[in-house]
C-alpha cells in the first residue's frame, strides 16, 4: 500500500523525509484504526444482541478484567513468555546445528533427510501426553514441546538450503584452498540466512503454540493454564481478557523476528 | 628464461569426465610449459577444454594421466599460489564490495593469520586495488548495487588480494559488452605490467588474446588438444588504436585461420 494515493489530497510532491514519516505514520494509523473499529464493531455488537458474557464478553467487560486482575495475568504472561522463548532458543540452537550438520554431507542428508520429513508430519502437541509420561506434569512440559515445535521446520529447512549448494560460489572458495567449514561459514550459512528467517517466523509462532497447547494440558501456571481454568469456570471474560495478552504476545515476537530478518538479510531483498 | 624449469608445466596430461559409456575426453594427453611471468592466452572453440585445463592447474580438478606441476610442485589438490576469476563474477551477495575483495585474506595461509591479528594493512591494499580499477568510492556497495562491468572489475581485485604469483582467468570478459570489456583489458594490462604474475587467460575473443597475452594456445575442438603455440611480441603498453595497427591485423588473420582449421574436428589416428 503506497502512502503517496493516500496522502494525494494534502500534497504531492512532499520532500523525502516528511513522505517517509508520512508513511511511517500511515503505517501505523492504518492497523491500529483498523483494530479499534473491530473492537468497537464487537462491542456493539454484543450489547445489541445482549450475549452473555460466558458465550461471548465485550472487550468492555474483559478489558475490566484485565485490568483488575492484571497482576496475575501478567505473571502467568511472563511464565508463557520464558517458556516460549527458551524452548524457541534451544529448539533453533538445535535446529540449526542439526541443519547444518545434516545438508552439508550428502550421506547424512539421504540418510536422516526422510525421516525428517515423516517426523515433521506428526502435530507435535500430539506428544504432550507422552511427555506428561515421561517427564511429569510442570512448566517444562512446555519448554519440551516449544522445542520439538521450533526445531523441526528451522532442521528441514536449514537443512534444504545448505544442501542446495552453489557450485560457482563454492568454486571460488574452493581454488583458494578452503576448507568445508570455511565453504560453511562463509558460503552456505550466509547464503541459507533468508530462509532461515523464513523458518524462525514459523519456529517462533510455532513455539508459541506449542507453550499454549502444552499449559492447557499439563501445567498449572502460564496463560495456558489460566485459559483452561477460565474455560472450566466459564469466565469468559477471563478467558478474553488471556486471549488479549496472547494476541499481543504473538504480535510482539513476529515483529521481534521481522526486525532481525531485516537486519540481516537485507541483502536478499534489495533495498525493497 | 633460458634452461629454468617452466613455472607451469603439463607432461602428458590428460582428462575425462565420467566413466564408460558416459565418458567424455575434455582434454588429450597435453604438453606444454609456461614460463614465470608469462602472459599466455588460450583459445579455441567452445567446449574445447580450455576451462578444463585452468581447472587442473588450479587443482580444482585432478588429472586422469599425466603431471601437472606448478611451481615445482606437483599439484594434487587446489594450491594457493592462484588466483582465479570467472566468467560470472561470483561475489557474494551478502558482503560488501570491499569485504568481497578481502575475502582471499580470510581464507589463503599465511595471509589468514595475518590478517585475524590486523585488517588494517589487508583493508588498506584492496581499497587500493579497487581504485586502482576505478571502484573507488564503491567500497560500501552491495553486488548488486554494481553494473555487470564494476563487479567484473571487483573479481579481479578479489583474484589477486592474496597476492598470487599465478593468475588463472576462465572468460572473465566474455558476459560483457564490448566497450566495457576493451576498457577492462586495458585495466588488466595496467594491473600485470606492475607486477608482472604469470597468466593463463581462457577465451574466445582472438582480439582479446591478442591485445593481452604474448603467447597463444590454439586449441582444437573436443577432445582438446594444442595445435599451436605461436609468440607475438607485440610492443606495450597497447591500446584500442595498436589494434588496428598492420601487425596486429596480420596476427588476427594468422590466428584465425588457425582457429577455422581447429574447428574441423582432427580424424583420430588409425
Amino acid at each position: 500500500m503506497s502512502a503517496g494515493s493516500l496522502a494525494a489530497p494534502v500534497a504531492t510532491a512532499a520532500p523525502a523525509p516528511q513522505r517517509r514519516r508520512r508513511r511511517i505514520r500511515w503505517a501505523l494509523v492504518l492497523p491500529v484504526g483498523f483494530a479499534l473499529a473491530v473492537l468497537a464493531l464487537w462491542e456493539a455488537a454484543v450489547r445489541l444482541l445482549g450475549l452473555p458474557p460466558y458465550i461471548l464478553p465485550a472487550p468492555s467487560v474483559f478489558l475490566q478484567v484485565l485490568v483488575a486482575r492484571h497482576d496475575a495475568i501478567l505473571r502467568m504472561a511472563g511464565q508463557t513468555a520464558q517458556a516460549t522463548l527458551l524452548g524457541f532458543a534451544i529448539g533453533v540452537g538445535i535446529g540449526v546445528v542439526l541443519g547444518a550438520l545434516i545438508g552439508s554431507s550428502r550421506v547424512l542428508y539421504r540418510m536422516v533427510y526422510p525421516a525428517l520429513i515423516g517426523f515433521h508430519t506428526i502435530p507435535s502437541v500430539a506428544l504432550i501426553p507422552l511427555f506428561v509420561i515421561w517427564f511429569g506434569v510442570g512448566p517444562h512440559i512446555a519448554v519440551l514441546t516449544a522445542v520439538v515445535v521450533c526445531f523441526f521446520p528451522v532442521t528441514v529447512i536449514v537443512a534444504t538450503a545448505i544442501a542446495t549448494s552453489s557450485p560457482e560460489l563454492d568454486d571460488v572458495l574452493r581454488s583458494l584452498g578452503a576448507t568445508r567449514a570455511d565453504v560453511l561459514f562463509k558460503v552456505s550459512l550466509p547464503r541459507a540466512l533468508p530462509q532461515f528467517f523464513g523458518s524462525i517466523k514459523l519456529a517462533i509462532t510455532g513455539a508459541f503454540v506449542g507453550t499454549i497447547v502444552a499449559e492447557t494440558i499439563a501445567a498449572n501456571s502460564g496463560i495456558g493454564y489460566v485459559m483452561a481454568v477460565a474455560t472450566n469456570t466459564m469466565d469468559g471474560a477471563l478467558a478474553f481478557a488471556a486471549l488479549s495478552v496472547l494476541a499481543v504476545m504473538g504480535v510482539v515476537l513476529y515483529l521481534v523476528a521481522l526486525l532481525l530478518e531485516k537486519r540481516l538479510t537485507g541483502w536478499a531483498y534489495r533495498g525493497r | 628464461m633460458p634452461a629454468a624449469r617452466p613455472f607451469v608445466e603439463f607432461d602428458r596430461v590428460a582428462l575425462t569426465y565420467g566413466e564408460g559409456e558416459a565418458a567424455t575426453q575434455a582434454l588429450d594427453e597435453t604438453t606444454l610449459g609456461i614460463a614465470e611471468g608469462e602472459f599466455v592466452a588460450v583459445v579455441g572453440p567452445s567446449g574445447c577444454g580450455k576451462s578444463s585445463l585452468l581447472k587442473l592447474v588450479s587443482g580444482l580438478v585432478r588429472a586422469t594421466s599425466g603431471n601437472v606441476v606448478v611451481a615445482a610442485q606437483e599439484v594434487t589438490a587446489p594450491i594457493k599460489i592462484v588466483g582465479m576469476a570467472f566468467q560470472n563474477p561470483n561475489l557474494l551477495p551478502w558482503r560488501t564490495t570491499l569485504r568481497n575483495v578481502l575475502l582471499p585474506a580470510e581464507i589463503v595461509q599465511p595471509h589468514r593469520a595475518r590478517f585475524r591479528r590486523d585488517k588494517a594493512p589487508y583493508t588498506e591494499r584492496a581499497r587500493h586495488l579497487l581504485q586502482t580499477v576505478g571502484l573507488g568510492g564503491f567500497e560500501g556497495k552491495l553486488p548488486w548495487q554494481l553494473s555487470g562491468g564494476m563487479q567484473q572489475r571487483a573479481s579481479l581485485c578479489r583474484a589477486l588480494m592474496h597476492e598470487p604469483s599465478l593468475l588463472l582467468l576462465d572468460e572473465p570478459f566474455g558476459a560483457l559488452d564490448a566497450f566495457t570489456r576493451e576498457e577492462l583489458w586495458a585495466v588488466l594490462q595496467a594491473l600485470w605490467m606492475q607486477r608482472r604474475f604469470t597468466v593463463i587467460l581462457v577465451t574466445h575473443d582472438l582480439r582479446e588474446a591478442l591485445f593481452l597475452a604474448d603467447t597463444i594456445y590454439v586449441m582444437s575442438a573436443r577432445p582438446g588438444r594444442i595445435l599451436l603455440r605461436k609468440r607475438f611480441e607485440l610492443p606495450r603498453p597497447r591500446t584500442l588504436a595498436s589494434t588496428y595497427e598492420p601487425v596486429f591485423v596480420e596476427a588476427l588473420a594468422e590466428l584465425r585461420s588457425h582457429i577455422a582449421e581447429a574447428r574441423i574436428p582432427v580424424p583420430a589416428p588409425a
